[in-house]
């Protein structure tokens, strides 16, 4: 094998630390039992940042309205729950399935353009579809929210417990497998060629890259993923409401991308860590105004450059 | 159906006041500023407080507030934004997101969340109906679309025949040029970011009885701000112009006539425009 090949395959390889990792995640919520509803959310919103990260770190798109699929996910996991079938691996099944079909469509909104109308693009749908939500009260509850989803037991056995401990595995554990798989994809041929593209489409397409192919499927990717996070949100807490759609939703998950670093898988995991915690300190101390606080973090890390939270070797540094 | 119209257009006259600062810093610094309602805020409350605690009239109110939020905008230009004109997009769009909610939260600490409301002068309350009622033109909205066209007349004197205009421009088609031809482009970002935010207060001033003031108004109108510019353009303020036309047109009659779907009709119809035409409707060729 080529050095270039040797570097290739040492880059993709699996570190020790994060099987330790996700074993540790995994026993979680035996051993907090009680923050299993914490566990369960912060996990969701994970997946949620990774499936972010697919297209802002990896293809460098710039959305604003990443919370369209969440919630476009949510809404089918619960519409089927409800009305169809209460098999949670089906009906996050069908959300994944429906949300990719949306998200196929839209990436044809993607492909041209600059920074600012993917901006405007991707903003746009979530607040069209935040508005359909809105007024289709008919069938999705309107502004109470869609209320009544009775989940079936997963894989036909285990329940949904009060305490939540089901919840929080079934979602660790489809997390944990999104996760391989993405593993794959970003360190895939395909991955490669996103990454090229992100850093220069021009000499992406001189190289026979089919860019807007790769960007439609990754932008379908993500949006599925996304989706899938957004089921298993509305399984897991039995209900979904308009805020899935919010602009604030997609405003965090971006943070919490930045936080733990764009471009690399855990990133989105360490990011939706931190930002919870952070969340939940702040909004203990001051439930009201603790977007001022989160404003100015994002303010001050932003005139510092994000680069450097993760990297902290580079703190005493001038830039 | 005149009188739609006619609402329509002092809406979107006022949507342009507001938008414009946001255009220029676009165009300008390739800087995509979120945070550009936040300073239509500013103008709002200052004039509102203004009236409220130091009793000043309506009149007088209203120039003070662009005076303030154009010094506000200066601080702000000179000692966070200047810093941040060549980071990713990425990474303006969340420095501005965070600027937003500190504003937010801020306004909601000292001021509260209710809604305030503006105690206009005797003489704008009225309403003329011409041809038997068939046209309705308040007369606030009168003075707002007179005040805005004035305005639009003075900038685009300024950017077509003054020093200050010509240099404007050439710093926007190439900067690097620019400054090597002795032109301070930093002095002329700082003033024109200076101007655009004092526009947008005035425009938040003037707004304040016809688009309501509350905390929550830049991520309430921000939607509004850069459909104006996304599909305006940046290359002129004829662009801007149409677009915050049409979009106020279609936003109030969208609202009288189909009540029911809201504002979906001017989302959609931004996502067909921006689909159509990635580089905005008025710009003659791409980059």
């Amino acid at each position: 094998m080529s050095a270039v090949a040797h570097s290739l395959v040492a880059s993709a390889k699996h570190r020790w630390w994060e099987f330790a990792l996700w074993a540790l995640l995994l026993a979680l919520p035996s051993l907090l039992p009680t923050h299993s509803l914490l566990i369960s959310e912060i996990t969701i919103i994970a997946l949620f940042a990774m499936s972010l990260d697919l297209i802002l770190g990896y293809s460098g798109i710039v959305s604003l309205g990443h919370a369209a699929f969440f919630g476009m996910g949510a809404y089918s996991a619960a519409l089927f729950a409800k009305h169809i079938h209460p098999d949670p691996l089906l009906g996050l099944a069908v959300a994944t399935v429906v949300t990719a079909l949306l998200g196929a469509v839209c990436s044809l909104g993607i492909l041209r353009g600059s920074d600012l109308t993917r901006l405007m693009v991707t903003l746009g749908v979530a607040l069209v579809l935040q508005e359909l939500a809105n007024k289709l009260d008919f069938i999705t509850g309107g502004a109470d929210g869609l209320q009544g989803v009775i989940m079936g037991p997963v894989l036909g056995r285990f329940e949904f417990d009060l305490l939540g401990q089901t919840a929080a595995w079934y979602a660790l554990g489809i997390t944990l497998l999104v996760f391989v798989l993405l593993r794959r994809v970003v360190h895939a041929p395909f991955g490669f060629s996103l990454k090229a593209i992100r850093d220069n489409p021009l000499r992406a397409r001189a190289i026979g890259i089919p860019v807007h192919a790769r960007l439609m499927a990754v932008y379908t990717l993500a949006a599925a993923l996304a989706g899938m996070a957004g089921g298993l949100q509305a399984q897991t807490t039995g209900f979904a409401s308009l805020d899935v759609f919010g602009f604030d939703r997609s405003a965090d998950v971006l943070l919490m991308l930045v936080i733990g670093g764009t471009g690399w898988l855990w990133g989105g995991i360490i990011g939706a860590v931190v930002f919870k915690s952070l969340h939940s300190v702040i909004s203990a101390w001051t439930p009201q105004y603790w977007t001022f606080w989160l404003g100015l973090f994002l303010v001050l890390l932003m005139l510092v450059g994000r680069e450097r939270l993760i990297r902290p070797w580079t703190w005493g540094r001038r830039a | 159906m005149l009188t739609l119209l006619f609402d329509g257009v002092a809406y979107g006259m006022l949507l342009f006041i507001l938008a414009i600062g946001l255009a220029v810093t676009l165009g300008l610094m390739n800087f995509i500023n979120l945070a550009h309602g936040a300073f239509a805020m500013a103008g709002g409350y200052t004039t509102v407080l203004l009236m409220q605690h130091a009793g000043l009239p309506f009149l007088l109110c209203v120039p003070l507030a662009f005076v303030f939020t154009a010094l506000l905008g200066a601080v702000m230009e000179a000692t966070l934004y200047r810093r941040m004109y060549s980071k990713p997009h990425l990474d303006q769009v969340l420095f501005s997101i965070g600027l937003t909610f500190m504003a937010v939260a801020a306004v909601d600490y000292f001021v509260g969340s209710t809604q305030q409301l503006v105690q206009l002068p005797e003489f704008l309350k009225g309403r003329t109906e011409l041809w038997d009622g068939a046209l309705g033109m308040g007369h606030y909205r009168l003075a707002i679309i007179a005040v805005c066209a004035v305005l639009t007349v003075v900038l685009q004197l300024l950017l077509v025949r003054t020093r200050f205009g010509s240099q404007l421009r050439a710093s926007v088609d190439n900067q690097r040029v620019a400054a090597g031809l002795g032109i301070d482009v930093n002095k002329v970002f700082l003033i024109t970011f200076a101007v655009g935010s004092g526009l947008a207060g005035l425009g938040g001033a003037l707004g304040a009885e016809v688009l309501g003031l509350d905390p929550i108004f830049p991520l309430k109108f921000m939607i509004y701000f850069l459909i104006v510019v996304a599909v305006g353009g940046t290359s002129g303020l004829t662009g801007p112009l149409l677009a915050a036309l049409l979009l106020g047109i279609a936003d109030v009659a969208g609202k009288y006539y189909i009540p029911k779907l809201g504002a979906f009709i001017v989302y959609s119809l931004m996502i067909i425009i921006l689909m159509w035409r990635p580089q905005g409707l008025f710009v003659r060729g791409g980059k």
